[in-house]
């Protein structure tokens, strides 16, 4: 997910000048970007203690908490834009956030490894677990603990009163937004509270 | 250095004829752009970093964390270090003489709070001829200092480094200063606090109150595998191991605060005591917005590095996230890091890499000098 046209891709979602929430930083890469080239402004959400050093080295404005705590530090509509960059598929209450992402953001963009992408479902129909480039994990030691695809998304999103303002899958960097759901390892969503 | 002209206190009283004790490491650059104030907590001193000459054992209190290549590294900024009023390590205090009468203070010191110590270190920085801080840093009760600068001189820092401390103290701190205070205060030799004159000190009230805090610095976990419920040594002719004593020492934990408590009633000034954890219980910079602590920070202009610990009790991970809180709503910038140590309060004082990392990635990389 660290591949740069992916966060190019991420990026573009993101509004000029926009106050941005990314929860999951990591090392900041993507705030980074969007504080640089997009002249947002914002912070970052993690729970890593090699992260949040790494955001502090770019610079990046970095809150250490854990998101399975939820988002009560932060008040509604606080932010123009809340990301969840590849960490939907690491919280134990993943919906619930998917509603704080909501509540605290004016819109909401979430990415996540698409667990429909073709290469996946082969290697579930030969009997076995995928591992991928995209999901290198043996299913003993995933920290995916949320396992989803892109059709499931689009369900949980309509659950939950959310409006889907944009949606595609990203492979190798590129955009795919003819059926995503098969031919893209990566889901990419951007909604709004309906 | 000294300084003549009344300093207004907030409780109305004023005092003149004061002296700061202060010192400073690494070089004030042309632009008198790269100072570093640090602030202090209970008991602490000017002496944040380095040695005296021929003395290996005086290092400064903060010495892992400041001095050339440290975190704040005094090969780039210009570190100030600077004793409160009312202390015991060389500014004026309750043990020097009230220039209107001629006394010595003693309880007659004035009650000093964070918000004048704050006034006493800005003039002091006006006359070392310093308009801007690069940064303004500390801990615990040096954090309320750090924090409460950047709300009453908000345009004279660029940066405030908040560790381990907490927007005000709650019921359970201000009731564990009562009971210090309590102890030193009916120790028979503290004499109403002019125990000066009756040539004694209060030393055993001194000994239980540095006890007590000594307990409340530590977390149970670190008391535990430090101490747990070692004796201190094993009567032989026992199976148990105990003495059946009751007023013996016993227990390591026993041993190791009557040694704290010991060391500390030589060296600290009892009303000096009795004053700096005052200035804890008042410190509570909402009071005057309605109890909001964003509208309080709403003041604040600087960016903001915060520090807390997980196992932190007396100054907890909840009251630096509620800093944190008032600047996110007054969209400062701000960062924050939960260092999971097992140290309780004292953690900000000791070797953590984690922590003195993130504090030196931030000088390195926000900080200009």
């Amino acid at each position: 997910m660290s591949d740069a046209n992916n966060l190019q891709s991420i990026a573009a979602l993101v509004p000029r000048g926009a106050r941005v929430l990314d929860l999951g930083c990591g090392d900041g890469a993507l705030l980074d970007v969007l504080q640089r080239e997009r002249g947002c402004t914002g912070y970052g959400i993690e729970i890593d203690d090699a992260n949040v050093l790494a955001c502090v080295k770019r610079g990046v404005n970095v809150i250490q908490l854990n998101l399975d705590e939820g988002l009560s530090m932060f008040d509604d509509a606080s932010f123009d834009v809340v990301l969840q960059i590849d960490t939907l598929q690491h919280l134990r209450n993943a919906e619930v956030m998917l509603r704080e992402t909501a509540r605290v953001g004016k819109t909401g963009i979430v990415a996540f490894p698409n667990f429909a992408h073709w290469p996946n479902r082969l290697s579930v129909l030969r009997g076995r677990m995928p591992v991928t480039k995209r999901l290198p994990y043996q299913w003993y030691d995933t920290p995916n603990i949320r396992v989803g695809t892109f059709a499931d998304f689009i369900d949980l999103a309509h659950k939950n009163a959310l409006r889907i303002v944009d949606a595609f899958g990203l492979e190798q960097g590129r955009e795919v937004r003819w059926l995503p759901n098969a031919r893209a390892g990566t889901a990419l969503f951007k909604f709004v509270r309906a | 250095m000294t300084f003549e002209a009344p300093l207004p206190l907030q409780s109305g009283a004023s005092i003149r004829d004061y002296t700061l004790a202060y010192e400073t490491y690494g070089t004030l650059n042309a632009e008198r752009s790269n100072a570093v104030l640090i602030c202090h907590a209970l008991n602490a001193s000017h002496h944040v970093a380095g040695v005296y000459e021929g003395q290996p054992k005086s290092e400064g209190w903060w010495d892992n964390m400041i001095g050339p290549g440290k975190p704040v590294d005094t090969n780039r900024y210009f570190v100030i270090g600077v004793n409160n009023l009312g202390s015991c390590f060389g500014s004026t205090g309750p043990m020097h003489t009230h220039p209107d009468t001629g006394r010595v203070y003693g309880a007659d010191f004035p009650v000093v709070t964070v918000e004048d110590w704050v006034n006493a270190q800005a003039r002091l920085l006006d006359a070392l001829g310093i308009q801007q801080l690069a940064a303004v840093m500390g801990g615990s009760l040096g954090g309320m200092q750090a924090l409460s600068w950047t709300l009453q001189y908000p345009e004279r820092m660029r940066h405030a480094v908040v560790v381990a401390s907490a927007p005000n103290l709650n019921a359970e701190n201000i009731a564990f200063n009562e009971v210090a205070r309590r102890a030193i205060v009916t120790d028979p030799d503290f004499h109403g606090g002019h125990f000066y004159e009756h040539n004694v000190v209060p030393k055993r009230g001194l000994r239980i109150a540095r006890m007590i805090g000594h307990i409340t610095y530590l977390s149970d976990d670190v008391m535990n595998e430090k101490f747990g419920r070692q004796l201190r040594e094993a009567v032989v002719d026992s199976t148990t191991g105990y003495r059946y004593s009751t007023q013996d020492v016993e227990f390591q934990i026993e041993s190791y605060l009557r040694y704290q408590g010991d060391k500390f009633s030589e060296y600290f000034d009892a009303n000096t005591y009795l004053l700096i954890t005052r200035a804890l219980d008042y410190f509570d910079p909402a009071r005057s917005f309605g109890g909001s602590l964003s509208a309080a920070l709403a003041q604040a202009k600087c960016r903001f590095l915060l520090v807390s610990f997980t196992t932190d009790w007396r100054f907890s991970p909840q009251r630096s996230r509620e800093i944190v809180k008032g600047l996110l709503d007054n969209r400062r910038d701000v960062s924050y890091a939960e260092i999971d140590a097992p140290h309780g309060h004292d953690a900000f004082l000791l070797e953590d890499p984690r922590y003195l990392d993130v504090v030196r990635a931030y000088f390195n990389h926000k900080v200009p000098a």
